[in-house]
């Protein structure tokens, strides 16, 4: 039982945390562009941006 | 400073710190290597401070500094072979409600994850405080997660009882809440069932099916701001003391004169004051050979100037002109059609107060039986969650994502679920000719042309915009004499100096002889090269119908359908196409209106038609069919006006679009079938009191994840094979890529 007390917590917070990873990147756009994502990681770093 | 900068600056959106930003939309773009490219020439351009491709959408944002002037960035675009299109900035706003949507399923989606992980410890066992404190942890998370996640449902039921009427979102705010309510009570009452898990998973699972269906409901965008676009923003304007001014094109007056350079769109309707040029009027008449306009032509707005510079008179004002005749036509068209019903709204009419009626029934007989409100309650609730649609929010939007994408697949882009429900109900189908049927640009039939020959007529070809010199320039290469000079003479021809003399293609009367006032030659299809004035060789030009344009009307043929050509071409090559088609039923030299007129006359009488067209012409038709399709390379109006677009040239799309339709309507009937026969089961087991939590989570999911994988099977029907036919190899192929 008291164990519960500790593992749940963690087990929410775990959650939680994916829920708001998820939360931030939707809002930073990084599903705007899918298909572009998927060819952009093919390019040389010493392009534009 | 350019007039692509001036249309560039009109359309921008101010950003802060001086910046401005522009919206191209660049359908061109399909590759990683475009990205780069793109990118690279945009931002070495003096300006540009950023400049970003965005591959799903083919769309590009540049951002320029005020300061330094708008930068040449169609113009660059169009040097690298990319289309570009300006687009205003207020349009195209990202899609709140898909967001919203989107945040209420990760929280619903988080919230069951957890509580269900709680709940499945009280199944194996967890009783007495363990299992009070797993309810109570459960209804902490599921209480924010209600009202946040539920407040979507909740809202569109509040809004239908408000009106008295009821929806589908009645039943599941009514079950969730009682759901949630009752699991309270009996938390607090230390009682060994809570349903937190049923409350929030029937959420997660409406959710998706919510979301899935709002992606593919249409994405509001109507086609007449589309047409709009494709007016022009603004023309050169001269004043009365001879200066020039961009002025936009909401501000030209009649009797303005205004300068129009090669290239350049006619911004209003105008009579042309001096110059000679060949204007491309596919768009109004979808007839693809352009017209030669000299002093006095008349020329409607939104045609193209192709070949020479003219000075134009405006006879109208924007309002007045072609374009907002069409933009009119267009909006009582798209009226007409809104009045669809969705056959899942329809279903959801029916269903709703059947389970209303059956939670009150078991309700009341619950209480009667045995006295007990509590006992009553939570059949009631049961019942509720039970019946709730899960499978039924499903079975459609499913189905529909689904042949979305196997439509994708073959390239032909969906823009509304109930499309692919109108494409299903068709029994006629209305093909435009020009750029339909046919390609809509002409190629050469060079039989009979020497090839020294058709390398000259080539190398000189290439020097125009003018529609049969690009397709003679196709055949450039081999041996070319090397010009000095090449000239275009405006509507007449291309006239080039070489050592052996001067070489001239172009009309036939212009080629042979002097200046070219005389004759015009009675095939308008012919261009002649000559040598001096002697003629050296003909080239006959073609509009050549479109890859499996025979297969396709065959196959359609044989789904049942009835098929007719509506053209605004004139009689005799409309009949002589449709006629090597096979195509009965032959309508020519329809106005746009008269097309429309065509349609809602079949209407009328019963029929529902699908009008396949691409010209700016046939938009106002598309929008009054019951469904329309259009291929990608029509005018951007009918793009918009249509409901699917296909971005190959092959015209088997039209089948097979159908095909995926009967097979989608098919699953979609298969899928409530299933959900009705897993009602009938499942409630008597909830009227008879014996739903746990357990059976009613195994019966949610089940029931949804069996609709969901049903969805899966779609696969379109080939065409039934055995008629005897000429084509059947090209039956064949389409049999096998339908498959």
């Amino acid at each position: 039982m008291n164990m519960l007390w500790l593992l749940l917590p963690i087990s929410i917070g775990l959650g939680g945390l994916g829920l708001a990873a998820f939360f931030w990147s939707l809002r930073s756009g990084q599903y705007d562009d899918l298909d572009g994502a998927a060819e952009r990681i093919l390019f040389d770093d010493s392009d534009p941006e | 400073m350019s007039r692509g900068g001036d249309e560039l600056l009109l359309a921008s959106r101010t950003l802060s710190d001086g910046l401005r930003q522009n919206e191209l939309a660049v359908p061109g773009i399909h590759c990683g290597g475009c990205i780069q490219r793109i990118e690279r020439a945009l931002t070495a351009l003096p300006g540009v401070a950023h400049a970003r491709v965005n591959l799903s959408t083919k769309r590009v944002t540049v951002r320029w500094r005020a300061a330094d002037g708008p930068p040449a960035v169609r113009e660059t675009l169009e040097g690298m072979g990319y289309d570009a299109h300006l687009q205003h900035s207020a349009e195209d706003r990202p899609d709140a409600t898909l967001a919203a949507l989107i945040r209420a399923l990760a929280v619903a989606g988080f919230a069951a994850m957890n509580i269900m992980g709680l709940s499945v410890s009280v199944w194996s066992g967890a009783a007495g405080e363990t299992r009070d404190l797993f309810h109570w942890i459960s209804a902490a998370i599921a209480l924010p997660a209600l009202a946040y996640s539920g407040r979507i449902f909740f809202a569109s039921a509040w809004r239908a009882l408000r009106r008295g009427q009821t929806n589908m979102d009645v039943p599941i705010s009514i079950g969730v809440l009682l759901a949630f309510g009752m699991s309270l009570y009996d938390t607090l009452h230390h009682q060994p069932h809570a349903y937190f898990d049923a409350s929030i998973s029937l959420l997660f699972f409406l959710l998706i099916g919510r979301t899935l269906d709002h992606v593919m409901r249409e994405r509001a965008r109507t086609a007449v701001k589309g047409l709009s676009r494709l007016a022009a923003y603004g023309a050169m304007v001269v004043g009365e003391d001879g200066s020039q001014r961009y002025t936009p094109t909401e501000d030209i007056a009649p009797g303005m004169t205004i300068l129009l350079a090669a290239g350049e769109r006619v911004p209003v309707d105008a009579t042309v004051l001096s110059g000679r040029s060949d204007l491309d009027c596919a768009l109004l008449t979808g007839e693809s050979a352009p017209q030669a306009v000299t002093a006095g032509s008349v020329l409607r707005a939104g045609t193209l100037n192709l070949t020479g510079p003219l000075t134009i008179r405006a006879d109208a004002i924007a309002d007045d002109s072609f374009l907002a005749e069409m933009m009119r036509l267009m909006e009582a068209a798209e009226s007409g059609r809104s009045g669809y019903r969705r056959l899942a709204d329809r279903a959801a009419r029916l269903y709703a107060p059947v389970v209303h009626s059956a939670a009150l029934l078991s309700f009341i007989g619950w209480m009667l039986a045995t006295g007990d409100v509590h006992r009553a309650i939570t059949v009631a609730v049961a019942v509720l969650i039970i019946t709730c649609p899960c499978a039924l929010g499903l079975a459609v939007p499913m189905v529909q994502v689904i042949a979305a994408r196997r439509l994708y697949e073959r390239g032909i882009m969906m823009k509304d679920g109930s499309a692919l429900e109108r494409l299903s109900e068709v029994d006629t189908v209305l093909f435009d000719k020009t750029g339909t049927l046919t390609l809509g640009k002409p190629t050469l039939r060079h039989d009979g042309v020497a090839p020294e020959h058709l390398a000259v007529a080539a190398a000189l070809g290439a020097h125009s915009r003018h529609p049969y010199s690009r397709a003679l320039a196709a055949f450039a290469g081999g041996l070319s004499p090397g010009f000095h000079s090449i000239v275009e003479k405006p509507g007449l021809g291309l006239e080039a100096m070489a050592d052996g003399g001067a070489w001239r293609l172009g009309r036939a009367g212009w080629a042979v002889g002097g200046e070219g006032e005389g004759h015009d030659a009675g095939d308008a299809a012919e261009t002649l090269l000559t040598l001096n004035g002697r003629f050296v060789a003909a080239f006959r030009f073609d509009d050549d119908s479109r890859p499996g344009a025979a297969d396709a009307v065959a196959a359609l043929r044989d789904a049942g359908l009835s098929l007719a050509v509506l053209s605004g071409d004139r009689a005799a090559p409309v009949a002589r196409l449709a006629g090597s088609l096979g195509i009965a039923t032959v309508h020519a030299e329809m106005l746009p209106g008269e097309k429309t007129a065509h349609i809602q006359a079949l209407a009328g009488r019963g029929h529902k038609a699908l009008m396949v067209g691409d010209g700016l012409n046939d938009a106002p038709a598309l929008a009054a069919a019951h469904v329309s399709m259009t291929p990608a390379t029509a005018a951007d109006v009918g793009r918009q006006a249509a409901d699917f677009v296909f971005l190959r040239p092959d015209l088997d799309a039209v089948p097979f679009a159908f095909a995926v339709s009967v097979a989608a309507r098919r699953l979609v009937r298969e899928n409530f079938a299933l959900a009705v026969a897993y009602n009938l089961i499942a409630l008597p087991v909830a009227i008879a009191g014996f739903v746990t939590p357990l059976i009613a989570a195994l019966a949610m999911s089940g029931s949804s994840i069996l609709v969901v994988a049903n969805a899966l099977r779609l696969r379109p029907r080939a065409p039934r094979a055995g008629r005897a036919r000429p084509e059947t190899a090209g039956q064949h192929r389409f049999a096998a890529a339908a498959r």
